[in-house]
């Protein structure tokens, strides 16, 4: 796999340097007028540069919530989030727009690839929006779709290419303004298992590389692929702890029989 | 974004729904092609009625028994017995800018030929009338000096009642009915077509003064004078001198009203004028307000649309689209809707406003300012119609956006 990341980042190790992601005591409410939903009571976290951490929960724990307050898509009700040390709740949209663009990418489970739209355009969209030029926009799609091992399918539409295929196109969208920490709610959560760990591979490569992996999933043999742990339960962190005997995707993927493509 | 990126996306989505683009278009392309189309075919009748009174000739004063007004009431030509032969004939004498005159009197007759049947408009005239009026004679000869001396029972035809006494044959000699009294055709006036106000001078008949007073209407006095000053200058100078003389002659106290009318061709070229340019406004504003009724159009479209495409907005936003950049890319969608269609709408109502002219043999005016203002028109409709849906759009909340399905 081609090399698409900082060298500043593929040195960062965990143990002394600040961390990229500090939540501190953030609450989330839903106000839906009679009710008020508390999804996030009270989150404590910080994330070290170079770290992959796997997300578990039960359905309605909170996640996706606290994912979107990761991501800059959504504001806590309460409590700080500090990306790299800023507290994000002091920027302005503007600035909200170019820390999603530039610093985090997202992946989403529904792969959320515009449709008629070929896979070079979904995956040049964010270059546009950093507003790089021209022939850079095409050298990074291209390069960040080659990453993903789907050089061959830059002219497929969403709707020509399988779910897993989708998801890559989707991963190097997330990748192609380099950014630092990748953020992934459910990626594998519409994908059978062979394709889920094909997946996992792209991510334990990257975090290889140096970049920082935060990925939501229910499933625990997904989580195993991921370095640290953690588990809500109902808007809280109730574990957090290194995982044992993390298996490597690329070793699991020549266990497994190879269905079709 | 840079504005061919701008540009790429916006023809894209469009592209994506063509029906629906057309036809969102087709109001802006009615909108502005009526505006053209008016404002041309509009033109066109103005510079018509402009060429009808020139040819009418420029230097022309026409006299007219009775006053302009008396207590609001405008009485007709032949109501005033006033205005005499003697009148003319010290017009031309006295008024140093008058070159000559005619006099005229009519009435409206049944004339016959054969088992042909017409109803016009007689005229009593002299020779000189048709010099003044610059109106040659397409076949045969006016009637003389002497005809109207001896009061002489001789008709000249205008082009339409030839035709509708006559048909293909040849009225030469021919002997014609008017009321009860034989005439002999001695010439036909030729075609002239509609007059300023529109009504068709060729549907006349002239005959000597003499016999249209002593054997048709039995009345001694004129109805109207036609004098033609010795130059277009000199038609206010004439105009003047013959209100003098004939308020002289008339014994009209300073202060009492005229009991004649002088106009001046070129004042008759003037409100002819202004009431075609009123006409051509008019149906302008109404035409506009189809551009008004297709940005409307737009605007729902892209309302539709918005909501349509909720999720693609949540999607761009969620990696990195600036409020700014959705506003552009929907904006551009409206305006690209607008400026298209305004093109469009600008060659239709060209073609339309060339072939109504064509159609209607008048000349061909396309004006450069319609064209400006229809473009740059449609452009700010565009905008305006395009901003709220855009704004919207740009304002919406990533997270909602991406629940959208
Ligand atoms: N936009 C929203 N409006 C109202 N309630 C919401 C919204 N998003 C999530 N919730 C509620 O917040 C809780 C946590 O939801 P979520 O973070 O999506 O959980 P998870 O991703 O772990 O399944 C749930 O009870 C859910 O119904
Ligand atoms: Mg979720």
């Amino acid at each position: 796999m081609a090399t698409l990341l900082q060298p500043a980042l593929r040195t960062a190790s965990a143990a002394e340097v600040q961390p990229v992601i500090r939540v501190e005591d953030v609450h989330k409410y839903y106000d839906l007028g009679e009710t008020k939903v508390h999804a996030l009571r009270g989150v404590n976290l910080e994330i070290a540069p170079g770290e992959f951490v796997a997300i578990m929960g039960a359905s309605g724990s909170g996640k996706s919530t606290f994912m979107n307050l990761l991501g800059c898509l959504d504001t806590p009700s309460s409590g700080h989030y500090y990306l790299e040390g800023v507290d994000v709740a002091q920027l302005g949209k503007k600035e909200l727009a170019s820390i999603r663009n530039r610093k985090l990418g997202f992946v989403f489970q529904g792969f959320n690839l515009l449709a008629r739209t070929t896979a070079l355009e979904n995956v040049e969209l964010p270059t546009l929006y950093a507003r790089l030029p021209k022939e850079e926009r095409l050298e990074r799609a291209k390069r960040a779709l080659e990453m993903v091992g789907l050089g061959e399918r830059m002219e497929h539409f969403p709707s020509q290419l399988s779910g897993g295929q989708q998801q890559r196109v989707a991963i190097a969208r997330a990748l192609v303004n380099r950014p630092s920490i990748l953020l992934a709610d459910e990626p594998t959560g519409n994908l059978d298992s062979r394709t889920s760990v094909e997946i996992m591979q792209i991510f334990q490569d990257l975090n290889d590389q140096g970049l920082t992996v935060v990925l939501v999933t229910h499933e625990a043999d997904i989580a195993h692929y991921a370095r640290r742990s953690i588990v809500f339960r109902d808007g809280k962190i109730r574990r957090d702890e290194p995982v044992m005997n993390r298996p490597e995707a690329a070793e699991v993927l020549r266990t497994l029989p190879t269905l079709e493509d | 974004m840079d504005f061919t990126s701008i540009l790429r996306i916006a023809l894209r989505a469009l592209a994506r729904n063509k029906m629906r683009s057309i036809l969102t278009m087709l109001g802006i392309i009615i909108g502005v092609g009526a505006v053209i189309a008016t404002v041309g075919v509009g033109q066109g009748a103005q510079q018509q009625v402009q060429n009808n009174i020139a040819s009418m000739g420029t230097n022309l004063v026409f006299v007219s028994a009775g006053s302009v007004n008396r207590g609001g009431l405008r009485l007709g030509g032949g109501a005033t017995k006033t205005l005499t032969y003697d009148d003319m004939k010290a017009i031309v004498q006295e008024s140093p800018a008058v070159a000559s005159a005619a006099p005229g009197s009519s009435a409206s007759a049944q004339v016959v030929f054969d088992n042909n049947n017409w109803y016009t408009r007689v005229n009593g005239t002299e020779p000189q009338y048709f010099d003044i009026r610059s109106w040659p004679m397409a076949s045969g000869t006016s009637f003389t000096g002497d005809d109207v001396r001896t009061a002489a029972d001789v008709a000249v035809l205008g082009e339409t009642v030839r035709q509708n006494l006559f048909g293909s044959a040849d009225p030469a000699g021919q002997t014609i009915r008017i009321g009860n009294l034989p005439f002999q055709v001695v010439g036909v006036l030729a075609a002239k077509g509609q007059s300023g106000m529109g009504a068709d001078q060729d549907d006349a008949i002239y005959v000597p003064i003499t016999t249209l007073q002593k054997k048709i209407t039995g009345q001694p006095w004129l109805q109207y004078i036609v004098v033609s000053a010795v130059s277009q200058q000199a038609s206010y100078a004439a105009q003047e001198q013959i209100t003098a003389l004939l308020r002289d002659r008339h014994r009209i106290r300073p202060g009492q009203d005229d009991d004649f009318q002088v106009r001046n061709l070129a004042d008759v070229a003037q409100l002819a004028d202004q009431s075609s340019r009123i006409m051509t406004l008019l149906l302008a504003s109404i035409a506009s307000v189809s551009l008004i009724v297709g940005g409307i159009g737009i605007m729902n479209i892209m309302l539709v649309s918005v909501t349509e495409r909720t999720r693609e907005i949540g999607i761009r936003v969620a990696i990195g689209a600036q409020e700014a950049d959705v506003l552009k890319q929907f904006l551009s969608e409206a305006v690209v809707m607008s400026v298209i269609g305004g093109a469009i709408g600008i060659l239709v109502g060209a073609g339309s406003s060339l072939g109504i002219s064509h159609l209607l043999h008048w000349p061909i005016s396309i004006s450069p300012l319609a064209v400006v203002a229809a473009a740059v028109f449609s452009t700010m409709v565009g905008i305006f119609f395009g901003y709220y849906p855009a704004r919207k759009a740009a304002q919406l909340d990533p997270i909602e956006a991406l629940r959208f399905e």
